[in-house]
């Protein structure tokens, strides 16, 4: 503060830093970016590229010469790959759809409704909340088999439609919706099945927005389940079939057609998450972590 | 009939679905996990056993099998969670500095979010693998820089180990930075501007202020990182294939799964043991994760 | 030490797409705050006033102008270098570190020269939390401090370091009304033990007249007056100035002026001689007006309230701009309240007139 003559240096010094800095900020988030998209680039990549030129490419090329889409043509007709996407879309749907009424109709249980020991009923659903999927897999297994549902659908649905998690999101934001609604749609002569789906399930939509994509990633990706309980690849999802080609898949080695598989799988959800970005994001950082 | 018994009766209806599947698959195999580790030489096909005693776990804690699982959940654990805790904070904190270009940073790195780890997985295989036509995109790097190939996928443990850990790292970043970067943009920024008039150097704040005003997240990360990567399995998967013990790159998980089904499967008993083993570990783990966090955050309000 | 604004201004780029044009912040700010006082930058919100308080403190960079802290030009000299306090409106304690802490935490980030020793900087804290009397919750973290220590604190980690200027954002704003009260006398005590050059900003005129030196009214980023409290009161340059000043509010009429003579209604109340003849804003304090039988001015006697020293006589009138003309009065002036009217003389220096297209001040 003494001398004034270095003031305009001192300016000057640290908006050179603040450069230097916000310059180097940059290249490191764009050195992730790269990482993160390096594999996606890769698949796409090699995807197009036909068995002969990959094969023949000691050292791997970074662009295609010709490009082909013989690939996508054998990703669908030497494998089930079509049967498998069709399997899992359709596992999705049902799973998130029971899934879903379920979650309203306790959530809206345990929020509006009063009943003998709903405190204690909601504390044993909370504790169940800490049990890991791992734990109870193995008596599914057994169940499911004794039923005699291995390779079937309801086998595959049946144990995750019910989740302690989603009940618990739902019913915190149903509670907020404020009482006097509840008794005008009452005074009203509203029963409280159309209120639950007239005005709760309206007024909670994000959350129940939130739940279905989290559901919806979830069935999409899931793995350890379908292998346990289907044998047969009639029924298989995408992560088994994917497992399927990569060991009995196209025959030989078939690398490119592999990788076209993998984007064909892969691209429904990305696809969602590009139009869907911002609900996802907050939806995901909301609503935990991933499996 | 009475009003309270009335709506007892509504609530159960709708409280029904739920239950039934809570129960049924949740609740029940609870229990029965526990009776199936203590029951010994359980036959799955004659759904006979011997007698009740602490076998089941005695032979998963002597199953070599196990202890490579266990070695190898162990390894990864150490390895990754603390890796990506750091590399997401310092992204987070790279990305608050920013506003151009932020949004789409933001997009790109929660892509491998949405993808499907057996897919992927198989991206990074074909990425890291030697075969006879070529060494690999990595090798090729490896030796652009002077260095010796490795087989990551079929070579040494240290090659194959390191993979797993990219891998994984790679699969939860998103999570992480998508949390921590809301949570560092919502500390106030008149703490900031406080810390600027006092003259703060830039390491000061982020260690006396910036970093204990996160420490919430930062906490209920590792715990969830923990969690998640004691669970490991799927990467493993799909990196080195269904046979995980041949690789020598089982995973707890895949042990329980192992010994359930597949060519080595038929035995619930040592499923459930090893489940229960792994139920223990992690939740000695939240526990102590728990302890320590209280003890340092007393002053949240 | 002296703080010298020159030609100050600061523009804003634009949020708003249907007017891109800048938003201008403060404009052609020129002041100097005298070495050793307190000066509060007074105005409604939306003034500039916290901008320019920034601008002090080099958390924001002027557009146009300079700063001066006694003869140095700092206008281009980062926050940490300027030797400053700065308190916030909402305190910015750290909540993870304790009073002392807190306090403590500015001196450890001397560097050099200026680098002091543990207990030369446990001394210094001490020493300060013994002037805003704080030294027995030293060990405390702020969440268990009320809202008046938490006050304290922040003024004892922005006096720490002795700056040459101490700033203060709204330092009572988020204080309730007792404490208020408390803590500004406590702004001054500080302020007249350390005769540290302070500036602070409000909102409240009370708060502003009550303890400052010198206050500085704005408005939409300009200085429309400055000076010292009473004699911005009693002489306000403009409509805005006078009906901002002053609780209760200055009473507001239409009126004209024909032959030197002020009319109000039909009435003509006061002589006003070298005004010129023409429509004006008439602006009568409440206690400038003085009952008497025969007064110029009367009104429809609305309720009278009794204040213990003072009387508020509440009258109707279509011709103030309120629909109602507040006078206070003494209470030996007795008001027979089974009147319907009451008259008033006019003390004229209690009486302003102002232009009625400019606002500004004629009388």
């Amino acid at each position: 503060m003494e001398n004034n003559t270095d003031y305009n240096d001192l300016g000057k010094d640290i908006i050179v830093k603040r450069i230097i800095s916000r310059t180097i900020t940059y290249i490191l988030l764009a050195l992730w970016g790269l990482i993160v998209l390096f594999p996606f680039y890769w698949m796409i990549l090699t995807s197009f590229k036909s068995y002969s030129s990959y094969n023949s490419e000691f050292v791997p090329k970074f662009y295609i010469a010709s490009p082909t889409f013989q690939n996508y043509i054998d990703a669908f007709t030497t494998v089930s790959l079509g049967r498998y996407l069709l399997n899992t879309a359709l596992f999705t749907i049902v799973t998130t759809t029971v899934m879903l009424i379920v979650t309203i109709l306790a959530a809206f249980a345990f929020a509006r409704l009063k009943f003998t020991g709903k405190n204690i009923i909601f504390i044993l659903f909370l504790a169940l909340m800490m049990i890991p999927n791992e734990l109870v897999i193995i008596t599914n297994f057994v169940t499911i088999t004794n039923l005699d549902l291995r390779n079937s659908f309801p086998g595959l649905i049946l144990p995750s439609v019910a989740s302690v998690f989603y009940i618990y999101l739902l019913k915190e934001n149903f509670e907020a919706i404020p009482d006097n609604l509840y008794y005008a749609a009452k005074v009203d002569g509203t029963s409280d099945f159309k209120y639950l789906y007239k005005v709760m399930v309206p007024i909670a939509r994000p959350t129940i927005v939130t739940i279905i994509i989290l559901k919806v990633i979830e069935c999409w990706n899931s793995y350890v389940w379908p292998r346990l309980i289907t044998d047969d690849p009639n029924f298989f999802l995408v992560s088994n079939g994917i497992q399927e080609i990569r060991e009995n898949g196209f025959g030989r080695e078939n690398i490119p057609a592999m990788m076209a598989a993998v984007v064909v799988i892969s691209l429904p959800l990305i696809v969602l998450f590009l139009v869907f970005r911002k609900t996802v994001m907050s939806g995901v950082s909301r609503g935990g972590t991933k499996g | 009939m009475g009003s309270t018994a009335k709506n007892n009766l509504k609530a159960l209806l709708y409280l029904l679905p739920a239950v039934l599947f809570l129960g049924v698959f949740m609740v029940y195999p609870l229990i029965d996990v526990f009776v199936y580790s203590f029951e010994e030489g359980y036959n799955s096909a004659s759904q006979t056993s011997f007698g009740i005693g602490g076998f089941n776990y005695s032979y998963v804690l002597h199953d070599p099998y196990f202890l490579q699982a266990l070695k190898n959940t162990l390894i990864l654990v150490a390895i990754t969670v603390p890796t990506s805790t750091i590399l997401s904070l310092l992204i987070s904190l790279g990305l608050n500095t920013i506003t151009k270009l932020k949004e789409l940073f933001q997009t790109i790195y929660f892509l491998p979010y949405v993808t499907n780890t057996l897919a992927v997985g198989l991206v990074f295989m074909i990425l890291f693998k030697k075969t006879a036509y070529t060494d690999g995109m990595i090798n090729f790097l490896i030796k652009a820089f002077g260095g010796n190939s490795v087989d990551f996928i079929e070579g040494p443990y240290w090659a194959k180990m390191m993979v797993l850990c990219i891998y994984t790292v790679w699969i939860v970043m998103p999570f992480k930075v998508l949390v921590l970067t809301s949570s560092l943009a919502s500390v106030n920024p008149v703490y900031y501007s406080a810390a600027r008039v006092d003259g703060t150097p830039p390491h000061r704040i982020f260690f006396r202020i910036t970093l204990p005003m996160i420490s919430p997240m930062i906490f209920y990360l590792v715990i969830t990182g923990f969690i998640g990567a004691f669970k490991a399995y799927s990467d493993a998967v799909a990196l080195f294939g269904t046979d995980l013990n041949v690789a020598e790159m089982n995973t707890i998980v895949g042990y329980v799964y192992d010994m359930l089904y597949g060519d080595s499967g038929g035995y619930p008993s040592y499923a459930s043991a090893a489940a229960i083993i792994l139920f223990a570990i992690v939740l000695t783990i939240t526990v102590i994760n728990m302890l320590v966090r209280n003890r340092r955050l007393r002053y949240v309000e | 030490m002296k703080v010298v604004l020159e030609n100050l201004t600061k523009k804003f780029p634009s949020r708003d797409k249907k007017h891109p044009e800048d938003v201008i912040a403060v404009k052609d700010f020129d002041y100097t705050v005298k070495d050793g006082t307190l000066v509060g930058l007074l105005g409604p919100s939306g003034c500039g006033k916290s901008t320019t308080l920034n601008l002090i403190s080099g958390l924001e960079k002027p557009t146009v102008g300079k700063i001066y802290f006694g003869d140095d030009d700092v206008t281009k000299i980062p926050p940490e270098n300027r030797g400053i306090g700065l308190v916030f409106q909402n305190y910015a304690l750290y909540p993870h570190l304790t009073v002392r802490q807190n306090i403590l935490f500015p001196l450890q980030n001397l560097k050099g020269k200026d680098k002091m020793t543990k207990q030369a900087m446990e001394t210094a804290a001490l020493n300060v939390a013994k002037l805003v009397q704080i030294e027995n919750l030293m060990e405390r973290r702020p969440a268990e401090l009320s809202g008046g220590q938490q006050q304290r604190v922040a003024i004892a980690r922005a006096l720490v370091k002795m700056p040459k200027v101490l700033l203060l954002d709204e330092p009572l704003s988020n204080l309730d009304a007792r404490l208020r009260l408390q803590t500004r006398e406590e702004i001054r005590r500080i302020q007249k033990e350390t005769k540290i050059t302070t500036i602070f900003v409000t909102h409240d005129q009370e708060e502003a007249m009550s303890i400052c030196d010198e206050i500085v009214v704005m408005k939409d980023g300009v200085v429309h007056q400055t000076g010292a409290p009473q004699s911005v009161y009693d002489d306000p340059k403009n409509l805005f100035v006078a009906k901002f000043l002053g609780m209760p509010q200055i009473n507001v009429f239409e009126g004209e002026v024909k032959a030197g003579k002020l009319v109000i209604g039909k009435e003509e109340v006061l002589d006003v001689k070298g005004v010129r003849d023409g429509k004006v804003y008439v602006g009568i304090r409440p206690e400038g007006f003085k009952p008497a039988d025969d007064g110029a001015f009367s009104a429809e006697l609305e309720r009278v309230e009794i204040l213990g020293r003072d009387i508020s006589v509440i009258c109707k009138s279509d011709l103030s701009q309120s629909g109602m003309i507040r006078a206070i009065v003494s209470s030996e002036n007795l008001i027979d309240t089974t009147k319907s009217t009451v008259s008033f003389n006019l003390n004229p220096s209690k009486v302003f007139l102002f232009d009625d297209k400019s606002e500004e001040r004629l009388f």
